[in-house]
């Protein structure tokens, strides 16, 4: 058995710069992941329909535009709604601090931020994956 | 794995991406999976997309595939990038030029990294083709990655390959060299609006005049390869298939009627004769060889120490033994203890 961690990187809403999710993409390419890049302006469903066909095992979001409170949700409502509620989100750009314990709550556990280094999001992912295969 | 197999027949997306995971993995036990669904394949067409980096293959897909849906056909793709040699990991891309197929439960997209294989497919392809086959979709389109010259084993796999050119990438002699050329069924020049596509399709063009290897050659399976031989008489005039010769601009649709018809032709001509049924014995011939290669060197490996291995390559880098005679006494000691 082979088995390789594939992981979802997308940019929901409507901001365009995607030059940290590219980064993230590159350093998780490096660490030997299959990265599936769906680029910019994804919409909750789009994202949902993605990780399910592709079968990833972490999804990541990359949210500049500071819409991170009405995205995520709309994200995991959808996700969960095509049976992947054992799918861990991780999500990446500029989160206020007041915000984070509520996206913990929505089971968002992965929130980095910048000057993250790219060896945390590895070490992150490592762990998520292990604690979803046991 | 059995109830994931019986889940997928009832046509569960989740269960499909998870079989494919298991192929691509090459789980424990998804052998009896294959085994299960493969009565239940045979059904779908199957269209290889071929081409340079950067002609346009997954903007052609999603035009194809946009095509398709509107005549009603369900359409499974899959999209092959390459693996980093270096690290094993890959950036799989091709989603982001095929955003329009989204939210239609009659397309279903799967990436896949090539994981080391070097002919322009990964190694799980043609299991993940009949995982979906057996999913009931009417065509899977499958694009390779980026195609040089040498990248065709799209052609022992798919049933109608597209070869895709784009103006500029190369002088007419480009067009005469050996290879992914010869295995077009239908060549496509995409982003024909560009200047220099009139020169692309007279290179092409020139090509076909000079002898397409359809009107003197056929490939034939030998032992598992693929063999060119002189084309039969019986098989030559009303069974000979030219290459047309299709210009597109996929990312704003047009030609793509005209592509289609081309695909729906090279059917039809697939469907005379027992043309099909001769092309999928190839298919299947190659396809044994190969698994009996792979089987046969498993088997063989299981029995050799790791230390012997060892030693050969030390006596080979001494100059003592050379590398076939190295092979030749491993085989030799092995059938002394058989």
């Amino acid at each position: 058995m082979n088995r390789k961690i594939r992981v979802l990187i997308a940019k929901p809403g409507l901001d365009g710069h995607d030059r940290g999710a590219k980064v993230i993409a590159r350093a998780l390419r490096d660490a030997g992941y299959e990265v599936i890049y769906t680029g910019l302006r994804q919409t909750p469903i789009m994202i949902a329909e993605a990780a399910l066909q592709e079968d990833v095992d972490v999804v990541g979001l990359s949210i500049l535009s500071g819409a991170h409170m009405a995205l995520v949700p709309r994200i995991r409502e959808e996700m969960d709604k095509a049976g992947l509620q054992d799918v861990p989100i991780m999500v990446g750009g500029i989160i206020p601090d007041e915000d984070r314990a509520a996206l913990q709550e929505m089971g968002v556990h992965g929130i980095f931020g910048p000057g993250t280094l790219t060896e945390e999001i590895v070490e992150y992912i490592e762990n998520a994956v292990k604690a979803q295969s046991e | 794995m059995e109830a994931l197999v019986q889940r997928l027949l009832q046509g569960e997306r989740r269960a499909l991406a998870r079989l494919l995971t298991y192929v691509e993995n090459e789980v424990e036990g998804v052998e009896a999976a294959l085994a299960a669904l493969f009565p239940h394949t045979g059904k779908a067409w199957v269209i290889g997309i071929t081409g340079a980096p950067g002609t346009g293959k997954s903007s052609l897909v999603n035009a194809l595939a946009k095509a398709f849906r509107e005549r009603e056909k369900t359409i499974a793709i899959i999209a092959v990038d390459p693996t980093s040699p270096f690290t094993g990991g890959a950036i799989l891309g091709d989603r982001i030029r095929m955003r329009d197929l989204s939210g239609d439960d009659g397309v279903f997209i799967r990436s896949m990294a090539t994981r080391g294989s070097l002919g322009g497919l990964a190694r799980a392809t043609r299991d993940a083709i009949r995982v979906m086959d057996a999913a009931g979709f009417d065509i899977i389109l499958v694009e390779t990655v980026g195609a040089g010259q040498s990248e065709v084993d799209i052609v022992r796999t798919a049933h109608t390959t597209l070869v895709v050119e784009a103006p500029g990438l190369g002088d007419d002699v480009q067009a005469i060299k050996a290879g992914i050329l010869e295995i077009a069924d239908v060549l496509v020049v995409n982003k024909a609006d560009r200047p220099g596509a009139l020169n692309t399709v007279k290179s092409l063009n020139a090509m076909l005049r000079m002898g397409h290897p359809a009107s003197r050659t056929q490939l034939v399976a030998h032992h598992g390869r693929l063999l060119e031989v002189e084309a039969l008489t019986s098989n030559t005039h009303e069974a000979m298939w030219i290459p047309p010769i299709v210009q597109t601009v996929a990312i704003e649709g047009k030609g793509i009627d005209k592509l289609l018809d081309a695909i729906h032709k090279h059917r039809e001509h697939l469907q005379q004769d027992n043309l099909f049924a001769a092309l999928e014995r190839t298919h299947i011939e190659v396809e044994l060889y190969e698994r009996l290669r792979e089987a046969l060197l498993a088997n063989l490996l299981r029995n050799i120490s790791q230390d012997a291995i060892q030693t050969l390559i030390q006596r080979i880098q001494t100059r003592e033994l050379d590398p076939q005679g190295a092979v030749q006494e491993l085989l030799q000691t092995q059938q002394m203890k058989a």
